[in-house]
């Protein structure tokens, strides 16, 4: 029996007996393993704890949302935005309103694009913090994600404030918003915001300096920033790596040109450098919900365009034009001319690209969605072979992926 | 063979200089500089692109479908480049029969899961593609969902 137990197989028989090499194995991660963060599916070879090839499977969420597009008016495409990223669903509303916006040669006023910038930093705290949580909690610090989901729950509160639902709000319009923002908005959002940062104290307070998370992280899953532009990486991964590029600041849109903020980049392109990256644009997120609150313009919150803008019940019911436009949006919706355009903005996870072709009917005749997610997990072979199993959870958890994003 | 207004954009005349036969048309629409290529030019064109003028960044391939106008098909690449903050559309337009392309990914290697997502949900095939295969949809699915010929109501027989 002990010769048994000490004794070695013998290699040949081993190759015989499975037809593999001795020391391959296959593991099969996920599509429904609880740090794959959804359902992405990686094949792993392994030698012993060594990954020597990795192969990503995705579209399990693969509902067809470009198709859908095409069946529905203009306006309605707006709720399919919610449901792409379902951690940033006011970022996919923002580009794809903007992008239609494009098409129509629409003016947005100051405060419904304040609005929009306002929510649109908070819905990237809701992001970041879903991440923190998260990507703590599969390296082993279970409490930072109760402390994230507190503070997330006060901004999904917010958004329930503001449109009636806590994820998918579909508060943006196409020409402005859904709704007048409502009384005491302010104060709630004031408390919140002034608060916020003691709050980013707290969870760095608990990681940054933290020798497990550290050990954990430093080192780990690094990437070159040739590799990620060449392999379509974007967002704060890509800052990580030492590139100093925004959207809101490159390419501003919806007048994030008028508030005060910073790009932070590292240049270790690892997992913490990510982690710092993150932690600090939460803090920038925050300054910025801070301007946007004290500068904010007054006027109206939607577009002077009424055949784009549904008119106020007052006006619908004692004017007739405004009953007539109100009638053939509901109805109809509205046409928007002929051309393709092209919207890139920055989500929490990196590019969010809309490709909305119109013919000049109320339907969209496609309309792309290029997901950050989807660029962003191509990259994760590269960044996982040659490491251990252990690090890939760390790795792809620093990736920040969403993949209702990616299979759209 | 560049429209008059095109003449003094930078990228739209470097491109005709670089290679007068590739570029068959070219139009800017809402600041949005749109250029078609010959398809069997795409690969030295986007080469180009990619290391002379700097488009470092392929932001995303798709396709879009004329249907029932010939040629029916047009792939789509958006370009970026982060020195000038310039975006670039490069259009090209393939037969319905047997729509083909050659593969960019030996230019931007990111092109791989692009064109693997072009070809699952237009059928458009990439010719030295690294890893030809379908990847939203399952391996057995018939028909390639985004054509606009595709039945999108009653039941799949």
């Amino acid at each position: 029996m002990s010769d048994l137990l000490t004794t070695p197989i013998p290699e040949s028989d081993a190759v015989e007996a499975t037809g593999a090499k001795p020391r391959s194995l296959t593991l099969n991660m996920g599509p429904q393993h609880p740090s794959t963060h959804g359902v992405l599916r990686l094949q792993l070879e392994l030698d012993g704890e060594t990954i020597v090839k990795c192969q990503p499977d995705i579209g399990y969420l693969h509902t067809g949302i470009e198709k859908e597009f095409e069946v529905k008016t203009y306006q309605q495409g707006v709720t399919l935005t919610d449901r792409i990223d379902y951690l940033a669903p006011l970022s996919n509303n923002l580009c794809y309103c903007l992008a239609v916006e494009k098409l129509l040669g629409l003016e947005i006023p100051p405060l419904a694009q304040w609005t929009r910038v306002m929510l649109t930093e908070l819905t990237r705290l809701n992001s970041h913090l879903v991440w923190l949580g998260t990507h703590a909690i599969d390296i082993g610090a279970m409490s930072v994600f109760l402390y994230c989901f507190r503070e997330r729950e006060d901004i999904l509160r917010i958004f329930e404030m503001y449109s009636g639902q806590r994820m998918m709000t579909s508060y943006f319009r196409i020409g402005g918003l859904a709704l007048e923002p409502p009384r005491g908005w302010q104060e709630r959002v004031r408390t919140f915001i002034e608060a916020f940062p003691g709050k980013v104290d707290e969870y760095e307070e608990l990681l940054t300096n933290n020798r497990i998370w550290m050990g954990r992280t430093r080192g780990v899953g690094i990437m070159s920033m040739e590799d990620m532009l060449d392999l379509g990486v974007t967002g704060p991964m890509l800052r990580a790596a030492g590139l100093k590029y925004d959207a809101r600041k490159n390419e501003p849109y919806s007048s994030y040109d008028k508030f005060d903020f910073e790009i932070p980049t590292r240049t270790e392109g690892d997992v913490y450098a990510r982690y710092l990256v993150r932690i600090e644009e939460m803090r920038q997120s925050a300054r910025i919900v801070k301007q946007a609150l004290e500068g904010m313009p007054g006027g109206r919150w939607t577009a002077d365009a009424p055949h784009v803008v549904l008119p106020d019940r007052e006006k619908m019911k004692t004017q007739m034009e405004a009953l007539i436009y109100h009638f053939k949006i509901v109805t109809e919706g509205f046409r928007v001319p002929a051309g393709e355009v092209y919207q890139a903005i920055e989500s929490p996870r990196g590019e969010v690209g809309y490709y909305v072709i119109g013919d000049g009917t109320t339907h969209p005749y496609r309309v792309h969605v290029r997901g950050p997610s989807f660029g962003n997990l191509q990259a994760v072979p590269r960044m996982v072979v040659g490491t251990l199993i252990a690090d890939v959870i760390a790795s792809i958890g620093s990736m920040d992926f969403v993949l209702g994003d990616c299979d759209r | 063979m560049l429209p008059e207004n095109l003449k003094e954009h930078t990228t739209a005349a470097a491109v005709e200089a670089f290679d007068p036969s590739a570029l068959l048309a070219g139009k800017l629409d809402r600041g949005e500089l749109t250029i078609e290529i010959a398809p069997e030019k795409i690969v030295s064109v986007c080469g180009f692109l990619k290391y002379d003028l700097k488009f470092v960044r392929l932001s995303t391939v798709t396709g879009v479908d004329w249907y029932p106008a010939e040629p029916r098909f047009e792939v789509v690449y958006h370009l970026h480049s982060l020195d000038r903050n310039e975006r670039l559309r490069v259009k090209c337009r393939l037969p319905g029969g047997n729509p083909e392309i050659d593969s960019v990914t030996e230019v931007w290697r990111g092109a791989n899961w692009f064109e693997r997502e072009t070809f699952d949900l237009f059928g458009v095939r990439f010719r030295n593609h690294p890893d030809p295969r379908r990847i939203m949809l399952p391996d057995d699915w018939e028909g390639h969902p985004l054509r606009k010929d595709y039945c999108i109501t009653g039941d799949r027989v």
